[in-house]
């Protein structure tokens, strides 16, 4: 016992300088976060995390500032201002959610030209210079029907729910499903509709097929769409089949609901919001001189049957579903794609 | 004799420079970083498409219409720029010289049909972002280095995107405020009635600006390629009210063919620092666009006083 404890003290002790010296780097850097998009739950609540989590660094003394700079309108343009603007500010790093992944790049290149780390994420930009903390959309695609194939060995018809037309969010989810069909051949996407990432437009689209539509056993959608479409089903009369979920407020207390009454299982994969935070610990780190590989991939934040009532408690009204990331946990990520890498 | 503030077309054209000289001096103090070569590089590099998409915007202007889909033709030409040009340069020139074209088409349809050009270029704004998206569904392509290397040209002593835009308002000053077509084009809107009764054609007046138009919406679009290295379908969709604010803001007006090249210039860069100028007082995004509003109510709220005391003196 006193020899663990003692292994405990040492350990404690060698990681103490090592915190130190990390905080003493980085104590005098500034970075900034230009965003393009404030106007919906998901980015509403990825500028409160990024403001939570920012807040205590400062307070911590590991960074000097990191404010948040949001443009006025979704313009690729403007946002290259922005950043341009902030070069001449003298940030040591920059976090980018970017209205385009190739729009910036003049800009993302006038930024490392200058001296400073450009960190994207979600949004990402294409120029070599930056690093991206990006999403495997393809994998979030496949894994519903991982999940879909262990629900039912037997396979079945499945509905699809794309997202907005010609993004490359919608083209790489549709992709990923895809590949997840054509590794569980037993299911079938039966048709496709277009639901734009709401949960209106997800209704109005699904109801319209449902006459039409054979029976399903699942459908598979990309977030944002699901409540949706639960209710197309309802409304027409049809039993709910399996939907996957995006974390969204309504979508998860629906889900509650319907697990009250009947027992309904299914499951719910988004991005948390969070991720802007994990972009400033890998701008953190970078600036505090660690190698971090260009490329970094951003784990889902997915919610299963029992993990349903927990979500929930931390899930605003209206919001998304949301971690906040830790120092340790953009660690991980770093070892995780220099291993992959 | 009472001096230079009681005349008012003075007062006019000096609004414009003022009001840019004051915003630079605002940014000046409060970050003086921005009062170098580079500082006002990066400030003002991406105030040149601004400028020439506000050029373009003049001419339409000047003949009393207004042009709803520079902002998306700016976007197909970027689109163009990054995709056709660099493969294939003579067909990438066809399609602009092809663009400009359409451009004059338009102008004769809405003088022949005597259509409202607001209506007309609205629904072009979506033909023409139509064929930006089926060019480039996806935001990518790359402009050809050539391009890149003339927009980020780095002239001695001055940033390029001063002297460039400096020459701009130049040369279009000089073409159409001196010479005797300028005068006639301008006409169109000023007094058509007089220019046809002088023998000029008004389709072809209408033409040759529209056609002008499609000529400096190509430049802009040509420089913002080069500047961001690669396009997307909706780059510059908000060129189209930048635009026009940059023309009233440098001194023009929607009717009566009344427009100032060296303005409309001057305004650009002045719209293009103000978004400086709220990103350098850290004002939260939320008050932004108010913000933004609140600088553009304030210089036509002087110009609405010019106003005044130019028709006192008339």
């Amino acid at each position: 016992m006193l020899n663990r404890n003692a292994t405990i003290l040492s350990a404690a002790l060698l990681a103490l300088p090592l915190a130190g010296a990390a905080q003493a780097d980085t104590s005098d850097k500034t970075i900034a976060l230009s965003n393009n998009y404030a106007g919906n739950s998901w980015r509403q609540a990825m500028l409160k995390s990024w403001e939570t989590i920012t807040a205590k660094a400062v307070a911590d003394g590991v960074v000097q500032s990191a404010e948040a700079f949001t443009t006025a309108e979704n313009q690729a343009t403007e946002q290259a201002a922005q950043i341009q603007n902030m070069i001449l500010q003298g940030y040591s790093a920059i976090v980018i959610n970017s209205a385009s992944p190739t729009a910036l790049n003049g800009a993302v290149k006038e930024a490392c030209d200058a001296g400073i780390i450009v960190v994207s994420f979600d949004g990402i930009v294409t120029e070599p210079c930056a690093w991206r903390v990006a999403v495997d959309f393809k994998k979030m695609g496949s894994g519903q029907l991982d999940y879909l194939a262990q629900r039912y060995p037997d396979g079945g018809n499945l509905l699809e729910i794309r997202g907005l037309a010609g993004t490359s969010v919608d083209t790489e989810i549709h992709e990923g499903i895809a590949a997840g069909v054509s590794a569980h051949p037993n299911f079938k996407v039966v048709s496709e509709v277009q639901g734009d990432w709401t949960q209106t437009v997800a209704q109005k689209s699904v109801a319209g097929v449902l006459p039409s539509l054979p029976e399903v056993v699942g459908v598979v959608t990309q977030g944002g769409d699901g409540f949706g479409a639960a209710e197309a089903f309802k409304a027409a009369g049809r039993p709910t089949p399996t939907i996957i979920l995006g974390n969204r407020d309504d979508e998860l207390r629906w889900w509650k609901e319907q697990k009250d009454a009947n027992g309904y299982e299914t499951m719910s994969v988004s991005i948390a919001p969070g991720v802007s935070t994990l972009a400033f610990w890998v701008a953190q780190q970078i600036l505090d001189g660690q190698e971090v590989p260009k490329d970094l991939v951003v784990p889902f934040l997915s919610i299963d049957q029992a993990g349903l009532e927990k979500a929930l408690e931390n899930t605003e009204a209206g919001g998304v579903a949301n971690v906040e990331y830790s120092l340790d946990d953009a660690k991980k990520v770093i070892e995780a794609a220099k291993a992959g890498g | 004799m009472t001096g230079a503030l009681a005349n008012p077309r003075l007062l006019r054209a000096l609004l414009p420079p003022v009001s840019l000289i004051l915003l630079l001096a605002v940014i000046f103090t409060i970050q003086p970083r921005a009062m170098s070569y580079l500082g006002l590089n990066l400030m003002l590099n991406l105030a040149l498409p601004i400028a020439l998409a506000t050029i373009a915007q003049l001419c339409v202007i000047a003949v009393n219409d207004l042009d709803l889909s520079i902002g998306a033709f700016v976007s197909l030409v970027a689109c163009i720029g990054a995709t056709i040009l660099p493969e294939n340069p003579a067909l990438g020139l066809a399609a602009l010289a092809g663009c400009i074209a359409v451009y004059a088409a338009l102008g004769a349809l809405i003088h022949w049909r005597n259509l409202p050009a607001i209506v007309v270029t609205l629904g072009m704004s979506f033909v023409w972002l139509g064929a930006a998206v089926l060019l480039l569904p996806s935001p990518g392509g790359s402009a050809p280095a050539w391009l890149s290397a003339v927009v980020k040209l780095r002239t001695p002593a001055i940033p390029f995107a001063i002297l460039a835009s400096a020459l701009l308002a130049l040369l279009v000053h000089l073409f159409l405020m001196r010479s005797s077509l300028g005068v006639v084009l301008r006409g169109a809107g000023g007094n058509p009635q007089a220019v046809r009764r002088a023998g000029w054609s008004l389709l072809k007046t209408k033409m040759a600006m529209y056609a002008l138009c499609g000529f400096f919406g190509c430049l802009s679009g040509l420089c913002l390629v080069g500047l961001t290295t690669s396009a997307d379908a909706n780059i510059a969709l908000r060129y189209t009210l930048l635009s026009i604010a940059g023309v009233i803001l440098g001194g023009g007006e929607f009717t009566g063919g009344r427009v100032s090249p060296i303005g409309a210039v001057i305004g650009a860069l002045t719209l293009t620092l103000a978004g400086s100028l709220l990103t350098f007082l850290r004002i939260s995004p939320d008050w932004q666009i108010g913000a933004q509003g609140a600088i553009l109510i304030l210089v036509l709220a002087l110009r609405a006083l010019v106003n005044r005391t130019e028709r006192r003196a008339a």
